[in-house]
């Protein structure tokens, strides 16, 4: 039991590739054994999560469950974990996802064994980036989680389309998004990598709550030949730049579309879900502590951005034909909030809005987590039956299938904001907060929210409303209802959106008590 | 009373020498006389040899028979040099088809050892003079001993009129010197030379002259090729090394000996002479097809680099010199062993002929690899050592642009001699036919070129013995 | 306890193929499984050395001294030290490795075995050589065995002409540090070559300042440093796949350390004095290496030319020298090393069973070779950098070390070969692994044999274990570095 509470959250983020390692031993041909061991062994960590939040005490303050193992000795980075409550839930939101994923491509045909261990690769990459304490190993894990992602949508991505990659090269489209997802996002982070190596040659150490001290210390002098002042606003922009390749923010997010699209569908979940909340996770674990002066100075460039990413994401959703283009432009869409969020407490650090703002902002990265999982799940099985995402193709599927409307209502709702359901508090309390802080932006905010209901109401009319396409309706492509394995991936998303939405204390005390001491 | 002993390894020679003359006109023509000429050389050599080296002794008197000769340190390894040079030649010799037959080949080769052993030993004006005529004459013939072919003829004459005209200059030369100091004797010529005097420049250009040819230096090396190229083969290894070697102990004798004062203002002549030669010899061999030739170019380059050792003026420069004569004599006599070798299966001396050679036979292949990565200056190989030991010499005195050049000219001489490698492993002969077409070694051949292979291979890893002698040697004459 | 362990492991292989060219052309399977047997006991001896070599200590252990030519002071002096002792275990692993792979020459396995193990010889001795003779002479011995090995073995194109390239640039840099060498010999006044009392040498900054450069340059060639990195990469693509392998993988680190043996630790004024213009050029290495790499079409191409670009990491950590940059260097040298032994095994694996590397014509190889892909894959991780493999280790320092220069400016530029290497390691796995398989390949594919797999597999292990656990290897390399650093402070 102990063993278990000192090293809990080492075994919450090794016990994925564990399970890696185990599926990849099972022979090729037992598919069955393949998807069960994979299904059951990530139930471990969301186990062993579920535990850590029993365990988690709101009310103490800083870290907790800290461990720290050797690693790179020589250049001061050790293996230092820790959570807190903006940690855990993300943590949460990963291991509650990845068995879903997994759920959700047991339809994979084609080398199954190796998609799901990939998966699982990726649970461990993406848990490492919220566990840990140490900056390089932050990075460490933000580099390593995108090689599963880019296999994922390489390999199994959607089969049909093609892209231009330059000269009149074609690349099939798969091939082109892994390809551009990869590169954007490595060249994005390079700045990250630079001021990371200026960090730790400076302060031997690359331990974060060291870190927060010392930088922050470092005032008035001069570096490299710089004034300190200088140097900070430059490194500042590196790490927002890589971090706003991911969330993403207006106008960085040009890979999303393409990866969204063309992955897998538990791909997309995992991507959407989990890999957008990386960037907003870097924001506030790294940027705001870190350069907290520099933010504040910037946080209406930033806000401007967000504002921006909400309605122009709002806009181009409304303008798509393709179902899974415009829920992956709704995440742009509601990402935006989170960063309005952040700028706006970055801009008020301190205050009561800011806590607010914070609130708002961290809930929505767990709620968008739930309901942009659930959309790409739909827009899966969907393309699954019709292998067709063109909305033009499809409508009033409602009495067809009946189940899949209901569900399909329910999430969209819960994307679009509706009272009751989860998404309405995140949004809530990023624009309570926003407003007296950054109240342009937030009412142009609220235009775009205007929008989000717009283009959720169009693509529920034409996929569920509207004439029938009688290709759906008999002979081979007859649509059939969703299945238990199927409802079974929408239940546990569903049931978190709308206890979130009934009762947000659940897991807004928790964050709340994290997030009041951010500052 | 005159020490006799000292003079041992040149009576023997006279000696083996007449006996082949008396027993030559008792054997039939045929297999046994083939064999019984070449052995008898063989072993009479081999004998002398190691006589020589277990009782031959650097005597405590240096001068002896009026000082005519000396028998110091000096005089005692390049006897061994010689001996050994003439020992390996007999052995060729008695495989080679024109060669075999006559007893005048046999003579000749003993004759000329004898004088080169006389070479080393002169330290009187006179002696030397008559040493080197003893030395060459013998060569003239040898060179232009196949009677039936062009280009033996032709390399005969060649070398004939220019060691003819080469020798009256320098005869004029040691005339001269007589005249000036009044003796024949080496040590009696040091007075002349303390200080720079335009006569005796000039005088020592004209010795200079006739040794240069010996060695085979530029300006003087023309004659080397065309030579080298007609002669029969072991005879052009022969005079590459040990003809060289005589020529290079004669310069030790003068230089360090006689005329130690002017080392400076020489040095500078030698070394300018040194790169150009090494310079000449490397790049003029770029262009040669036939591997005699470019056997002979790269022993002028050779010369040149050993000339190092001369520049540098010191023990250690003289040590090395002597260590890359040693090693050089055993890596060119193991190369023109196994041109002969071949030369002899293909009847050919052109590049063309060794395509493929190693697949006729591995050994020899290797045997090849040896030589020419030994005359490249590669490790494990003598070549190495030599090279390392004769630039470091050089460096000590401070000619760090001349090693320069020197380790440059390597290059070059890398080029070359990997060329070769890639037609014997690489190339492939006309008709890939190389298993139906393998190459016989002679045993006794084989016996020598083994010898020589483990020599190379010894000179170049476990050297210490041999630079040893070399320092001991050197210190000694200073 | 006083087994020489360092002079088995250096003559061993000089042993073994002087035995090897005693046997008899068709005795092949003979051949073979006794280069394999040397090949593993070597591994096993340069492992035993690694594991047993006591990092905490530090300095040059496993001695052995051995007068040779007292006259000039030259000993057969043999040690290793952290630096060092990755480096030998490197040389074993390429070794094993590279036996493994060339299991199937068919023609004359005799003497490609004799002529590979006289250059495993060679390298061994100069890792292990503390006497400046032994260095040179051991540096030759590696260096030779090239020429015939490529132009015997080599791609019939370019063999000839890569072939004399190589091995003319790498003589003209070994003859120019070598007169740097005679030179410093002579100036230092103790009559040895005895490399360790020669780094208490105390040479005047001028003359550091002046002959540094040769040297370090001299070496260097070896190394691959911009403006005379030319011979590598057709040096690499005409060679044999094993001939390949020891060539990028253990090779060039042998110009590299040298210089770093001769050049900086002998001469620290001079390298202090002459850092700005290495590290410029090691930039060069890496952008450059890293773009040209990404326009080849030949696959081999494009591994030759990225080894240019990762030699230039070891030359920077080099060049900035400082504590970081050296321990980055020391295990760039050993990562770079495993990673591009596998892409050459991979490459040669691709080539002799479509008999192309035009990677145009490739494609959809992981379906019959799928172990080679996933290799292919890890070792290009491992070439991006990208953290969690060996790459990152490695890099990671050397760019820390470039900040702590005066020309942390450069940093910035070098990243930029992480974003291009990353891309066309994509492409190419992409190209050439993926895809649909050309109909001209269908059905004529073997899956690669037990052995290739094994070499495969093993250094897979090495690249992702220490991308997991740095540790393994730090320790060595740091302990080397600190005595590095305490010459480069001192002087």
């Amino acid at each position: 039991m102990d063993f278990l509470n000192t090293h809990l959250l080492s075994l919450i983020l090794f016990s994925p590739v564990l399970a890696a390692g185990i599926v990849l031993l099972i022979p090729k041909a037992k598919v069955s054994a393949i998807r069960w061991t994979a299904l059951l062994s990530s139930l471990v960590p969301l186990a062993l999560t579920v535990y850590l939040w029993t365990r988690f005490r709101p009310e103490q303050a800083g870290f907790q469950f800290e461990a720290r193992y050797l690693w790179y000795a020589a250049i001061h980075s050790s293996l230092h974990l820790g959570v807190d409550g903006l940690s855990l839930s993300m943590v949460l939101l990963t291991t509650l996802l990845t068995p879903l994923a997994l759920l959700a491509s047991f339809s994979i045909r084609t080398n199954l064994k190796a998609c799901l261990a990939l998966f699982l690769f990726l649970e461990t990459g993406l848990l490492g980036v919220f566990l840990t304490l140490d900056l390089l190993i932050f990075f460490v894990f933000w580099e390593v989680g995108l090689v599963p992602m880019y296999f994922l949508i390489n390999q199994w991505g959607s089969e049909k389309g093609e892209r231009r990659l330059w000269k009149g090269t074609m690349l099939p489209a798969r091939t082109y998004a892994s390809l551009k997802f990869m590169i954007y996002t490595m060249a994005a982070s390079l700045g990250l990598l630079l001021a990371i190596q200026l960090l730790g040659v400076l302060f031997q150490d690359y331990d974060l709550p060291v870190l927060y001290q010392r930088w922050n210390a470092l005032r008035d002098t001069s570096l490299l030949g710089l004034p300190v002042e200088t140097v900070k606003r430059v490194a500042f922009w590196a790490f927002v730049i890589a971090f706003a390749v991911k969330v993403p923010i207006w106008p960085f997010h040009t890979w999303l579309p393409d990866a969204h699209t063309e992955a897998p569908t538990g791909g997309s979940m995992l991507l959407a879900g989990v890999l957008l909340k990386l960037g907003a996770y870097g924001f506030l674990r790294l940027v705001l502590p870190l350069y907290p002066a520099e933010a504040a100075h910037y946080a209406s460039t930033l806000g401007l951005l967000a504002t921006l990413a909400i309605i122009f994401g709002a806009f181009a959703a409304y303008g798509q034909k393709d179902f899974k283009r415009l829920v992956a432009y709704s995440s742009v869409n509601h990402m935006g909030f989170v960063v309005l969020g952040i700028a706006a407490a970055a801009r008020a650090a301190g205050t009561l809005d800011a806590t607010i703002a914070l609130n708002g902002a961290t809930l929505q990265m767990f709620n968008h987590g739930l309901s942009a999982a659930g959309m790409f799940f739909l827009v899966g099985v969907l393309y699954e039956r019709t292998h067709t995402r063109n909305l033009d193709d499809l409508g009033g599927l409602f009495p067809l299938a009946p189940r899949y409307g209901g569900l399909l209502i329910l999430t969209a709702m819960a994307s679009l904001g509706l009272p009751g359901l989860g998404g309405f508090v995140s949004e809530f309390l990023v624009v309570r907060g926003a407003w007296p802080v950054l109240t342009g932006y937030t009412a142009a905010a609220m235009l775009g929210l205007l929008f989000t209901g717009a283009y959720i109401l169009k693509a529920i009319k034409q996929v569920l409303h509207g004439p029938l396409n009688p290709r759906w309706a008999q002979g081979e492509q007859r649509l059939t209802d969703m299945q238990q394995r199927e409802v079974l991936v929408m239940v546990p998303l569903l049931a978190l959106t709308l206890a979130t939405g009934l009762w947000p204390a659940w897991i807004l005390n928790l964050i709340n008590a994290t997030v009041m001491r951010l500052f | 009373m005159a020490d006799w002993s000292s003079l041992f390894v040149e009576i023997a020679l006279l000696a083996l020498g007449i006996v082949i003359l008396v027993v030559d006109p008792f054997l039939r023509r045929g297999e046994k006389r083939r064999s019984v000429l070449g052995w008898l050389t063989a072993g009479g050599l081999f004998v002398i040899l190691g006589a020589h080296l277990g009782f031959g002794r650097a005597s405590e008197n240096p001068m002896l028979f009026g000082g005519m000769v000396s028998a110091d340190g000096l005089t005692f390894w390049f006897k061994a040099f010689f001996l050994f040079a003439a020992l390996i030649s007999a052995i060729l010799f008695a495989e080679n088809e024109p060669l075999q037959q006559r007893a005048e080949a046999y003579l000749l080769l003993l004759v000329a050892t004898l004088g080169m052993c006389l070479m080393a030993a002169a330290t009187d004006l006179v002696m030397l003079y008559l040493a080197i005529e003893t030395t060459s004459i013998p060569l003239y013939v040898l060179a232009g001993f196949l009677r039936d072919d062009d280009k033996s003829t032709e390399a005969g004459f060649k070398y004939l009129l220019f060691g003819a005209v080469i020798s009256a200059i320098l005869l004029y030369g040691l005339s001269l010197l007589f005249g000036l100091s009044g003796s024949t004797a080496l040590y009696a010529q040091r007075p002349l030379f303390t200080e720079f005097n335009l006569l005796s420049f000039g005088v020592l250009l004209l010795i200079l002259a006739g040794l240069a040819f010996k060695v085979a230096i530029f300006p003087f090396h023309f004659w080397a090729p065309d030579v080298y190229e007609g002669a029969p083969t072991p005879v052009a290894g022969f005079l590459s090394t040990a003809s060289k070697a005589a020529g290079f102990a004669v310069l030790i004798r003068l230089f360090v000996t006689a005329f130690p004062a002017l080392s400076s203002d020489w040095s500078l002549v030698l070394a300018i002479l040194a790169a150009l030669t090494m310079t000449v010899g490397n790049l003029v061999a770029l262009t040669q097809k036939n591997v005699k030739r470019l056997l002979a170019y790269s022993s002028i380059a050779h010369a040149g680099y050993a000339l190092l050792g001369l520049v540098a003026f010191s023990p250690l420069g003289l040590a090395s010199l002597v260590f890359y004569l040693l090693v050089y004599l055993l890596t060119n006599l193991l190369a023109f062993g196994l041109v002969t070798v071949v030369g002899q299966a293909t009847a050919s001396d052109e590049l063309h002929a060794y395509y493929g050679l190693s697949r006729r036979h591995a050994g020899l292949a290797l045997a090849l690899l040896v030589a020419l990565l030994s005359l490249a200056g590669i490790p494990p190989f003598g070549g190495f050592a030599a090279k390392f030991f004769i630039f470091n010499a050089a460096v000590e005195s401070g000619w760090v642009w001349l090693v320069i050049v020197g380790v440059l000219n390597s290059i070059v001489g890398l080029y070359y001699y990997l060329n070769v490698l890639k037609y014997v492993y690489l190339y492939r002969m006309e008709g890939e036919d190389e298993v139906r077409h393998p190459i016989l070694l002679p045993r006794a051949t084989t016996v020598a070129l083994l010898v020589l292979i483990a020599g190379v291979l010894i000179l170049g890893t476990l050297f210490a013995p041999w630079f040893d002698s070399a320092l001991r040697l050197a210190s000694a004459l200073y | 306890m006083h087994f020489p362990v360092l002079s088995s492991v250096v003559f061993l292989p000089l042993v073994a193929a002087l035995v090897i060219l005693t046997y008899r052309p068709e005795w092949k399977k003979a051949i073979r499984w006794t280069a394999l047997m040397t090949a593993l006991l070597a591994l096993g001896l340069s492992f035993g050395l690694y594991l047993t070599y006591d990092w905490s200590a530090g300095g040059y252990q496993f001695l052995e001294k051995y007068r040779w030519l007292p006259a000039l002071g030259i000993y057969l002096y043999f040690g290793i030290d952290g630096m060092s002792a990755p480096l030998i275990l490197l040389t074993g692993v390429v070794m094993t490795t590279g036996v493994m792979i060339s299991w199937g020459i068919e023609e004359r396995p005799r003497e490609f075995f004799a002529f590979l193990f006289i250059l495993a010889s060679g390298v061994f001795g100069v890792f292990a050589s503390l006497d400046l003779f032994m260095l040179f002479f051991f540096y030759e011995i590696a260096v030779f065995p090239m020429y015939l090995l490529i132009v015997i073995w080599g791609w019939v194109k370019t063999r000839e002409y890569a072939a004399m390239k190589l091995t003319l640039y790498l003589f003209i840099g070994s003859v120019v540090a070598l007169v740097g060498a005679l030179v410093m010999y002579w100036s230092s006044g103790l009559h040895t070559f005895d490399l360790l009392a020669l780094e208490r040498a105390a040479f005047s900054p001028a003359f550091q300042k002046v002959w540094f450069l040769p040297v370090f340059m001299g070496f260097g060639v070896l190394g691959g440093i911009f403006p005379f990195h030319n011979w590598s990469p057709d040096g690499h693509v005409a060679a044999p796949t094993a001939v390949s392998m020891f060539h990028a993988g253990v090779l060039m680190k042998l110009g590299a350390f040298a210089a770093l043996r001769v050049g900086i630790m002998l001469l620290p004024e001079g390298a202090k004095f002459w850092s700005p213009l290495i590290m410029a050029l090691a930039l060069v290495n890496i952008v450059y290496g890293a773009f040209i790499a990404s326009v080849q079409t030949d696959f081999k191409y494009v591994i030759g030319f990225s080894s240019v670009s990762h030699m230039g990491l070891v030359l920077m950590g080099f060049a900035t020298l400082s504590e970081d940059g050296l321990l980055g260097a020391g295990m760039q040298m050993f990562s770079h090393g495993v990673m591009t032994a596998l892409f050459f095994a991979v490459v040669g694996m691709v080539y002799d069973r479509t008999h192309t590397r035009h990677i145009p014509d490739l494609g959809g190889l992981a379906r019959t070779m799928p172990l080679a892909a996933v290799g292919f894959i890890i070792g290009g991780l491992v070439s991006m950098g990208m953290p969690g493999f060996s790459g990152f280790v490695a890099e990671f320092p050397i760019f820390r070390g470039i900040w702590q220069t005066d020309r942390w400016w450069m940093a910035l530029i070098a990243v930029l070969s992480i974003v291009v290497t990353a891309a066309y390691i994509l492409r190419v796995v992409g190209r050439v692994f993926f895809g649909p398989l050309p109909e001209t390949f269908a059905g004529h594919l073997s899956p690669i044999n037990t052995f290739d797999k094994i070499a495969l597999v093993f250094l897979c292990l090495f690249m992702v274990g220490l991308g997991f656990f740095p540790s393994l290897m730090t320790p060595w390399v740091q302990s080397g570095v600190r005595h590095i650093l305490a010459l480069l402070g001192g002087a």
